[in-house]
């Protein structure tokens, strides 16, 4: 690790860390790694990120050759403080989907920070991230896209919705654009809500109780950021992690 | 006593009084209609039964099947055997309608003490009745209400309705936005679940639900109160003559 100085809230990056948690594991802590898929090639990759490491603080350079795939599937729990932060590189018609859920209660601070750079024409990528914070968490998306002078084509998405079962929780949802080519798609939306009044009255009036009711709401709301995945065996186990994890909340 | 009897109710929607003394009585095995302007507080009643937050009763008494009902949380009243059939029914993405319709009637008959219904034999009820109703399984597997045309969605209300079996269900303008043979359809629903021990209340705009469902009690709410009751020919008389006179 290099000796770069701690950041702080003036850097946008980590403008809604949790500095202090930061600083127990700043630098050496920080687990830095490399992905790099090579041309033509598809890689498929899930993390659970939760309380085994009170402070998580990942940072991941990834790129993905021309016509090559990476799907990545999140679920981050934290402990504390659980940070995910990526750095993608898309070559020629690549694609890069990046499914998390984040779901947190008590004093816990969350953040998944992207920055996609489609670097090269044709190359699309779509980023699905929802996030339920209950009590105190804080929970954090922050998404940058670059499109390159020269990548005409792009196609790229940015999904963002958290819910907060709590009005003292905090979510903060950031999806951002720099594009310097003519020809491209980019789709952006964020929203933070509550859950949704209606659909819990119709669910407890045909008798399900507040607890289950809030339970598969809860479910399907995060369920969308697995809903891609080929590897059905993977999703159920990322969604029964969600699901206890929301189990924990209540 | 009656199965469900409203006593002098009042009832607030924030701060505002939407019912304003309401009385009805509605016996086991009777089928009463109600009828009413726009904006009368028709579906507010249905609300303020079901246990709706934001629908609150300020002043009167609701007692089902012996119980106070305004005492019951929502899911305690449809484990009692209320049931509400929305105006508006509900789309909710990502949970199937199958799983839903389960988990409903599980937690219901856990809550009454009952042992849960065993997969295959729901899949046979949920199979009959989508049918009994002209919808495919693949409703019953796609997200509640998704996609469903206007029609189908009351349709699935009906399918809820049968397959949870209440005691007692108020049926919201269950009959607006069916074509024809969707209204003989869920018509023949509710007169197939007719029985000396359940009781029905249908909120409609229409006489012609009225044809094929032939109720008890016609009644007229307007301004928050049941302003007449009647036999069946009261619906032809709003019918031909408007409320005009006759909720006045
Ligand atoms: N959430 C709400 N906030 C404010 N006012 C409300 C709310 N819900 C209902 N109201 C008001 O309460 C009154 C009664 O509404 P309700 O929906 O019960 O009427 P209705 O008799 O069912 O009418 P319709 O025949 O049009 O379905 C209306 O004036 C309506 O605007
Ligand atoms: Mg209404």
């Amino acid at each position: 690790m290099n000796a770069l100085p701690i950041p702080t809230r003036r850097d946008e990056a980590w403008r809604y860390s949790d500095l202090e948690a930061l600083g127990e594991v700043w630098p050496s802590g920080v687990v830095s790694e490399r992905i790099d898929v090579p041309a033509g090639e598809t890689r498929a990759l899930t993390l659970v990120a939760d309380a085994a490491q009170p402070v998580a603080v990942r940072d991941w350079t990834v790129t993905i050759a021309d016509g090559a795939r990476l799907d990545l599937h999140i679920l981050n729990l934290g402990g504390r403080y659980g940070r995910v932060a990526l750095d993608v590189t898309l070559g020629e018609g690549s694609h890069f989907e990046l499914g998390a859920a984040q779901v947190a209660g008590g004093k816990t601070t969350l953040e998944i920070v992207t920055h996609v750079r489609h670097a090269a024409p044709g190359a699309t990528s779509r980023q699905t991230v929802r996030t339920v914070l209950a009590q105190q968490a804080t929970g954090t998306y922050l998404g940058k896209v670059a499109v390159d002078r020269g990548a005409q084509k792009t196609d790229a998405a940015q999904s963002v919705k958290a819910m907060l079962l709590d009005r003292t929780a905090t979510a903060n949802a950031k999806p951002e654009l720099e594009i310097f080519a003519d020809d491209v798609k980019c789709a952006h939306g964020a929203t933070v809500g509550e859950l949704d009044a209606t659909q819990y009255f119709y669910l407890t009036s045909r008798g399900l109780p507040p607890a289950e009711a809030k339970r598969l709401l809860l479910h399907a709301f995060l369920a969308d950021a697995f809903a891609g995945m080929d590897d059905a065996g993977a999703r159920e186990t990322l969604e029964a992690a969600a699901l206890a994890a929301l189990e924990r909340l209540a | 006593m009656a199965m469900l009897n409203i006593e002098n109710l009042h009832a607030n929607v924030g701060d505002k009084e939407i019912l304003k003394g309401l009385t009805l009585e509605v016996g086991a095995g009777e089928v009463h209609a109600i009828m009413g302007p726009n904006g009368s507080g028709k579906s507010t009643l249905g609300y303020v039964l079901a246990g709706r937050e934001g629908y609150e009763a300020t002043s009167g008494s609701v007692t089902f099947d012996g119980k106070d009902l305004l005492a019951l949380e929502p899911h305690e009243r449809a484990a009692a055997g209320f049931f509400l059939g929305l105006q508006y029914p509900v789309e909710i993405p990502g949970v199937s309608n199958l799983n839903f319709l389960r988990t409903a009637l599980n937690a219901q008959r856990k809550l009454r003490g009952e042992p849960d219904v065993s997969a295959a034999d729901f899949m046979r009820l949920a199979r009959t009745e989508a049918d009994a109703f002209d919808l495919t399984m693949d409703h019953m597997k796609r997200g509640v209400n998704v996609g469903f045309s206007g029609g189908e969605k009351k349709r699935n209300e009906m399918v809820q309705m049968a397959l949870l079996a209440p005691k007692f269900a108020v049926l919201d303008e269950t009959d607006s936005g069916l074509d024809i043979d969707a209204l003989k359809t869920v018509a023949g629903g509710i007169n197939r679940l007719r029985s000396p021990e359940r009781g029905f209340l249908l909120i409609t705009h229409y006489q012609r639900l009225l044809d094929y469902v032939k109720p008890d009690k016609v009644h007229v709410l307007s301004g928050g109160r049941i302003v007449r009751s009647g036999g069946p020919e009261l619906a032809h008389a709003l019918e031909r003559e408007g409320y005009g006179e006759l909720a006045a």
